[in-house]
């Protein structure tokens, strides 16, 4: 008798690798791949949606120029992600709670935070936390704020607000147990929160296929009972309906969701000398430039007759000098002093505290 | 009035919080229906219902990640994780998240989270169950350490923990849990965070010590009393902040001191004691500060933890060492 055995491991293995296609609208020709959800935008969705991307393209600009001048802290660049980014966000209500992490910054921003906060975060003044908007601070931990998420989405579900939470890591986020946990979590409570990974093909410079053997990051949520999609992360009508759609799942109480977008970090992991030279060709992102979102979208748009250069220079234009507004106002901020330090630290100072304060207040008069 | 164990007193400042604050959420690994390992939520989640006492999944960073969330949405976790040994799981959620939030917000969001954890040696358990690990936590802004050494203590130092709206780390004492009964209010009562307790009254020599032991050293300040040495006990209750007021009065009428604790002795809660005594008041004393410690190798294993835990003995040797100088 063959010795066959008892379980074909290999089978098995093949088998994960046996996931639908990621969603797409748009194609990378700007071709319409689903005709009856792209029916479903008016024009003044669609040109909406540009404007979007090209507000998020020209705050990356301004942004790296402002940092080039020295007048920024840290900072990630965001170019290539604004169809993830974007499309994502808009999905959100105001009173949804957002844990962004650190490459997150524009979706912070349109849930509420003003540029000259984002600026002042980025420099690193406590002044940029203060935003009205119900949101964490960019969180620096990757898989730190996928824990948190599912606190914030029982919050909310103990509370009974129609509010979800939105969370945001990265591949190599997914990698961190943290993510796993939090999903977990969120799953075992049927808790109102949506994960979404932005898998931008690296962290810092190591690329996605180091991170897991997993064949898609999606996967990563099945294990914890959570439906999970890939979605092209390069065509913003596919992430704004799958994220609204998310949404609407989670928020009609039958728990967390998670979600790859499947985009593209075009430039530096961050402002901070990092040099993507060093570890991908250009043969490698030049087909990633080709499937840019803005392309696509203002390709369908110019079809249609509702775009030109023209528009969008004047926007670009437009954008740019708010951001050049903002930073001037974020100058205007008087900087952080130590008893201020002190005095955030507890509610109320202890004693030691109480000293340090007294001790550096004196200090400052003098 | 009533005698409780340790165990019973902290039931019943959970009961006490639950009942006054419908905000209040007590969870973590088998808390619940079982009413955790030690019993301490014995009777909490049937009374409280499952939406207010509940069971995690057996994720530390994953329980603490949680409270962090609850506690920006309105809640008031009070999180167990079920042995101290397993925070290292979660320490990022303690020092890296909770602990900075106020800072971070400028008290736009808090993390007022109690979390409660065993520690503690002499009961012989398995590895990572009994380590004396505060040190770890006391370096950390914006978080309170709080070890007591009695039922009365556990009781109001835990309403205080909860009703405070900083994230406060509560450690219980393994050994005493069920070890240690007092006569115990019923009802309300709260012991200030920031206090340490003159627990008893001399004027030859003062032991400072926290946690377990302050009973050492209350055992080995009765026994001087009877070769006519009177020493003063304080039980620093916190060990962050730690109450050096208290420390600094006691020392002017004695002029000596001993500082014990049951840590490992390298960078701990006697060296910041030391240090500050010796930054503030060191012409106070007219003899070098004793410290008792345990020794600085790795927690041992259950068989060894008797030969390791300092205890009265070499409280007692250090006292006389500290008296003759």
């Amino acid at each position: 008798m063959a010795n066959k055995p008892i379980v074909d491991f290999e089978t098995i293995k093949k088998d994960l690798s046996n996931n639908p296609k990621p969603i797409q609208v748009l194609n990378e020709n700007a071709e319409i791949v689903d005709q009856k959800t792209f029916d479903s935008f008016s024009d003044d969705d669609l040109v909406e949606f540009m404007k979007k991307m090209v507000w998020e393209r020209a705050l990356h600009e301004q942004t790296m120029n402002f940092s080039r001048q020295g007048r920024m802290g840290f900072y990630a660049p965001t170019e290539g992600e604004e169809a993830s980014e974007m499309g994502t966000v808009l999905a959100m209500k105001k009173q949804d709670y957002l844990l962004p992490a650190y490459r997150d910054v524009p979706q912070l921003i349109q849930h509420g935070a003003t540029v000259t906060e984002a600026y002042l975060w980025s420099r690193g003044h406590v002044v940029g936390n203060k935003y009205e908007a119900r949101a964490m601070m960019p969180q620096i931990i990757i898989g730190a704020a996928y824990d948190e998420a599912a606190g914030v989405a029982l919050g909310l579900k103990k509370n009974k607000e129609d509010a979800i939470a939105f969370t945001y890591t990265g591949d190599g986020g997914t990698s961190q147990g943290d993510s796993y946990e939090g999903m977990n979590f969120a799953g075992a409570y049927q808790a109102p929160a949506l994960f979404i990974v932005q898998n931008n093909g690296f962290a810092i410079s190591t690329p996605r296929h180091k991170q897991t053997a997993a064949p898609t990051l999606a996967q990563k949520a099945v294990a914890a009972g959570i439906p999970s999609v890939q979605v092209d992360g390069m065509d913003i009508l596919a992430c704004y309906k799958v994220a609204k759609a998310a949404r609407e799942y989670i928020t009609a109480g039958n728990g967390p969701v998670m979600i790859e977008t499947l985009t593209y970090r075009y430039g530096a992991h961050s402002s901070a000398g990092d040099d993507p030279t060093r570890y991908r060709t250009e043969e490698e992102t030049k087909p990633w430039f080709d499937k840019d979102p803005l392309i696509r979208l203002r390709k369908v748009l110019e079809d249609k007759g509702l775009w030109s250069d023209e528009d969008e220079e004047k926007l670009v234009d437009e954008y740019k000098a708010s951001f050049k507004d903002a930073i001037k106002e974020a100058d205007a901020v008087e900087p952080d002093t130590v008893p201020a330090m002190l005095k955030r630290t507890f509610e109320v100072p202890t004693p030691e505290i109480q000293a340090e304060i007294e001790k550096f207040e004196e200090k400052e008069s003098k | 009035m009533a005698k409780k164990t340790y165990i019973k007193a902290i039931t019943d400042a959970l009961d006490i919080v639950l009942d006054e604050d419908p905000k209040t959420l007590i969870f973590g690994e088998d808390v619940g229906k079982n009413g955790g390992v030690f019993r301490t939520t014995q009777g909490l989640q049937e009374k409280y219902g499952e939406d207010r006492v509940f069971d995690t999944p057996l994720a530390e960073s994953g329980i603490l990640g949680m409270a962090t969330g609850l506690g920006v949405t309105g809640w008031r976790p009070i999180p167990e994780i079920q042995f101290m040994g397993f925070s290292f799981e979660a320490i990022d959620q303690i020092v890296g998240q909770q602990a900075r939030m106020r800072f971070r917000f400028d008290g736009k969001q808090t993390s007022p989270v109690t979390i409660r954890t065993p520690y503690g040696g002499g009961t012989h358990t398995a590895e990572m169950h009994a380590d004396n690990l505060e040190n770890y936590f006391t370096g950390t802004p914006g978080l309170r350490v709080v070890m007591p050494s009695n039922p009365y203590d556990a009781k109001g130092l835990l309403i205080s923990s909860v009703e405070n709206n900083d994230p406060v780390l509560f450690m219980e004492n393994l050994k005493l849990y069920r070890s240690m009964k007092d006569d115990i209010p019923d009802g309300k009562y709260t012991v200030p965070l920031d206090k340490a307790n003159v627990s008893r009254e001399g004027t030859d020599i003062t032991i400072v010590a926290y946690g377990a032991e302050v009973n050492e050293a209350l055992k080995v300040a009765e026994k001087l009393a009877d070769e006519k040495i009177s020493v003063e006990v304080i039980d620093l209750r916190t060990v962050s902040p730690i109450d050096t007021e208290t420390i600094f009065k006691s020392i002017e009428k004695t002029h000596k001191v001993v500082v014990v604790q049951e840590a490992q002795k390298m960078a701990g809660v006697g060296a910041q004691v030391a240090s500050a005594i010796s930054e503030n008041a060191i012409m106070s004393l007219d003899a070098p500060i004793g410290r008792v410690a345990a020794p600085n190798s790795v927690y041992p294993f259950a068989q060894a933890e008797d030969i390791w835990i300092p205890g009265a003995d070499e409280i007692e040797e250090k006292v006389k060492e500290i008296l003759n100088y």
